[in-house]
């Protein structure tokens, strides 16, 4: 075996070793390196009342009610299951807070379950779509740009 | 592959290859930045502060092909013992380090009106700092050794080594949950609508040329020490 093939050899063992080693770090690390709890991992194992703890799912559409003190807003956030938590909070909401969007929310859990937020933080996805093409489907947006572009060529 | 591994061969091709890579550069950056920044409508959610989108990419593509940059030439030059390869990732960690700290700073700017805080300690975020930490000790390594004169093959070790936060970085929004959102462009689909990929396409390649331009000035101007140097000891020995 020549020197140069031995090193190759060499470093691609230490390659896979230094893989299968960050590999079992993640795995160990998956739960607690996440940002938040979605509402079924709360569900399933619940932090304790009191703990400092991020919740974060979906605003769900229809639940945002504004209290009677107009500062108060109570809303249920929704994970990827069918379970939800309640959420309440007092403060100013970020501009992208709206119902059937993303938000994260920092607090803890109440006695009677509802999450008491200290601060909300919205979460976007990954969807970039122009203003004026929102909620249309592909077909009406190819035919309003062949509309608004009649005679220009 | 062999002949451009000969450092004069090399020189003859970056002369016109750098001002080539970089005059293409800024000529592609500038229009993809006008057209993202003026031409494109805003966003049906974010409204005007999409347009980052523009530089944040870009710059976050090549803060982490600037790291795998260096791990590939790292592991050419510990197989084959090309001093060109060390010459190129050494070359290849001062832009990375510059556009990764770019990609940080835009991020924050954004984050600030979308989410509602300059910075949080998720997976994406955090690991991405990490990147930045690593090129600046990569660099303070590559130097000292280069200065001690000892082997090359420590910062190459090195930058073999840190190459494991690429894939974290990548992956770290489908890992764990993460404030950042997952991955808008995946193998052949893309989640952001045609108006913004060909600008945002447009960004990437001009970006990149920029990128490959710099690191061959680095790599030239490093050649340019390195000779330089050698010169400086045979006159030593001349006269002693």
């Amino acid at each position: 075996m020549k020197a140069k093939h031995q090193r190759l050899v060499l470093v691609v063992l230490a390659l896979v070793a230094l893989i299968g080693a960050a590999l079992l770090a993640i795995y160990a690390l998956r739960n607690q390196a996440s940002y938040f709890y979605l509402p079924e991992q709360m569900a399933e194992n619940p932090p304790e009342v009191g703990q400092a703890v991020r919740l974060g799912g979906m605003v769900a559409p229809g639940s945002l009610e504004t209290q009677a003190d107009g500062i108060t807003v109570t809303f249920t956030v929704t994970g990827r299951e069918q379970s939800a938590v309640p959420v309440r909070y007092a403060g100013i909401l970020p501009d992208l807070f709206v119902e059937g969007s993303g938000v994260v929310a920092e607090g803890r859990l109440a006695a009677d379950g509802t999450f008491v937020a200290d601060n909300l933080l919205a979460k976007h996805d990954e969807n970039y779509v122009p203003r004026e093409l929102e909620g249309m489907s592909e077909h009406q947006a190819a035919e309003m740009a062949e509309e608004t572009t009649v005679g220009l060529e | 592959m062999h002949g451009f591994a000969n450092p004069k061969r090399f020189l003859a091709l970056a002369s016109w290859l750098t001002p080539l890579l970089l005059a293409s550069g800024l000529v592609l950056t500038a229009a993809a930045l006008f057209w993202g920044f003026s031409q494109v409508p805003p966003d049906r959610l974010m409204g005007e502060t999409v347009r980052i989108l523009f530089i944040h990419v870009p710059t976050a593509w090549l803060g982490m092909g600037g790291w795998t940059a260096i791990a590939v030439s790292s592991l050419v030059f510990l197989v084959w013992r090309h001093p060109l390869a060390a010459i190129a990732a050494r070359g290849a960690a001062v832009p990375g380090l510059v556009f990764t700290l770019i990609c940080l700073a835009t991020g924050s700017i954004w984050g600030r009106p979308t989410w509602g805080t300059w910075w949080v300690w998720d997976g994406r975020l955090t690991s991405m700092l990490v990147l930045a930490f690593l090129y600046v000790a990569y660099i303070a390594l590559a130097q000292s050794a280069e200065r001690e004169g000892v082997s090359a093959r420590i910062p190459a070790i090195f930058g073999l080594l840190g190459a494991v936060n690429i894939p974290i970085i990548n992956r770290s929004v489908v890992w764990w949950n993460s404030l950042h959102q997952p991955p808008s462009i995946t193998m052949g689909k893309s989640s952001i609508d045609g108006e913004f990929l060909a600008p945002l396409m447009v960004a990437v390649i001009g970006f990149s040329l920029i990128f490959g331009g710099v690191v061959l000035a680095r790599m030239r101007a490093l050649l340019a020490d390195i000779q330089a140097e050698a010169r400086l000891r045979r006159r030593a020995m001349e006269a002693d």
